[in-house]
């Protein structure tokens, strides 16, 4: 097998792979370089759990193969909190109870970040359309709309 | 997923040699991944389409033009396509998900493959995946499957809801492969399924989609794209209807209408566009318009309930197109 080299910016830091070319962006954040944050949950687009920011856009990181974001900068939950600062998105997530099982929260966190950034986040109903990418099987929406209201109020 | 050998495109030329060669493009791979992992597609070469210069969205006179690997999030955002073509942003929208859209370029999203569950199970009869096999949808469960255009060979619908709009509106595609260029109508990049459902586009071997043209009518700005479906947001359509009228002095000049979720592929409605035609923009013309656009289906066991829906989604996208007038 012909493996092929990649750089990415994870979080700020470079890092440097040689991959196996299935390898997609997703096995690449948690197999290769340990950020088990980012979480697999249908591995086909479908949840959301997967969601990164490249280049400041989100994306499932399952759908796309590693190679292809030779350069590009990824943010994943482990690059949002500055020391142990929480980013306002996590702390609104943990002061609106946004959350129970917790394994669909880093995507929808990072999806709530961009969804703020794209000026998405002006009310619940459109919260709930611009997060209908990210599926939380707990039914944690209520606690989700309002953590991502209330951090689009103070941004 | 079965391993493949990986190129990054440097030229178009580079591009369409290798696919020429039995090489696939990737753009977004939100379709192609997906499917490879499920092992449905396995391409032995994978052609990373990403680095060509083919992202501009711009107008060429009164033509919308979008570069084929414009994401379908750029699309959305941009303001000369929201300000020439609303219909198209509004499709965009309605389709996907935030995160898809940022990722689906425009010329993956026009060839994106069918959403059946049976062609996406390798275990299941299907002359898609494998042609002779058999169709198990069309005794199987099929909800969600075509009532025009299907065969007794395959009756899947087309995922797309840009392509729908596109096909409303007569917009064009641009190519360019081994044998030149050529820029052909959307409507015409897609087959019917007949006895050769595994064939479902028009493009040739190595040729690429370059961009997408939209050409501006005087319906441009009176249209709506209406979607239908199980959930509000992020799924596909049961039933879907762009419509677009020309009303001048309150008769219909010219009408475009057009319906996904019910076709093989994206389905122009010639039938109801001739029945607007010279009409007042009333009721009486929605229910006409809507008559014609359901004749020739050929419902299944589980799909019966599109025909009224269709009908019913016809009407309404025209009140809220006639609304607007």
């Amino acid at each position: 097998m012909t493996t092929s080299k990649v750089e990415l910016i994870v979080n700020g830091h470079p890092q440097r792979l040689e991959l196996d070319p299935r390898t997609s962006l997703l096995d690449a954040l948690r197999e290769h370089l340990g950020l088990t944050g980012t979480k697999k949950g249908c591995n086909q687009g479908a949840c959301g759990a997967c969601t990164v920011l490249v280049d400041g856009r989100r994306i499932n990181s399952c759908l796309t193969l590693a190679v292809m974001y030779d350069g590009a900068k990824v943010t994943t939950i482990e690059g949002l909190a500055a020391g142990d600062t929480l980013h306002p998105v996590q702390a609104a997530f943990i002061e609106n109870d946004a959350f129970q099982c917790g394994y669909c929260t880093p995507g929808q966190i990072l999806s709530g970040v961009a969804c703020i950034a794209e000026r998405h986040a002006g009310s619940p109903d459109e919260i709930r359309n611009w997060m209908s990418g990210n599926i939380c099987r707990c039914g944690a929406y209520p606690g989700i709309v309002a953590a991502i209201a209330a951090a689009a109020k103070e941004s | 997923m079965f391993p493949f050998s990986f190129q990054t495109a440097r030229s178009e030329q580079e591009a369409i040699a290798g696919a020429a060669a039995g090489g696939r493009f990737v753009a977004g791979g939100t379709t192609l991944i997906d499917l490879m992992r499920e092992e449905v597609e396995r391409p032995q070469k994978l052609i990373d389409i990403n680095r060509l210069p083919l992202r501009d969205i711009r107008l060429e006179g009164d033509t919308l033009v979008i570069g084929a690997l414009a994401r379908m999030s750029e699309v959305a955002g941009h303001p000369d396509a929201a300000r020439a073509q609303p219909l198209i942003v509004e499709a965009l929208l309605e389709g996907a998900s935030p995160q898809i859209r940022n990722m689906a370029s425009i010329g993956g999203n026009l060839l994106q493959r069918v959403r059946c569950p049976y062609f996406r199970s390798l275990d299941a009869r299907c002359n898609k995946r494998v042609p002779g096999s058999g169709c198990a949808a069309i005794d199987g469960i099929n909800a969600t499957h075509a009532i025009l255009g299907t065969s007794d060979q395959c009756v899947a619908t087309h995922p797309s809801d840009l392509a729908v709009a596109l096909v409303a509106l007569g917009a064009m595609v641009r190519t360019r492969g081994p044998r030149g260029e050529r820029q052909f109508p959307v409507e015409d990049l897609y087959r019917l399924p007949g006895e050769t459902p595994h064939l479902e586009h028009t493009v040739h071997p190595g040729e690429l989609i370059t961009a997408v043209e939209v050409p501006s009518g005087a319906y441009a700005k009176r249209a709506r794209y209406v979607k239908v479906r199980d959930r509000a947001s992020y799924e596909f359509a049961l039933v879907s209807v762009a419509a677009a009228l020309d009303v001048d002095d309150g008769v219909i000049r010219s009408a475009r209408v057009a319906a996904g979720g019910v076709g093989t592929k994206p389905w122009r409605m010639r039938g109801s566009e001739a029945a607007l035609a010279g009409q007042r923009p009333d009721r009486t013309a929605w229910q006409k318009a809507a008559e014609r656009a359901i004749e020739g289906v050929k419902p299944l066991s589980g799909n019966r309930y599109k025909v009224e829906l269709l009908r019913r989604t016809v009407i309404r996208a025209l009140e809220m197109v006639g609304e607007a007038t």
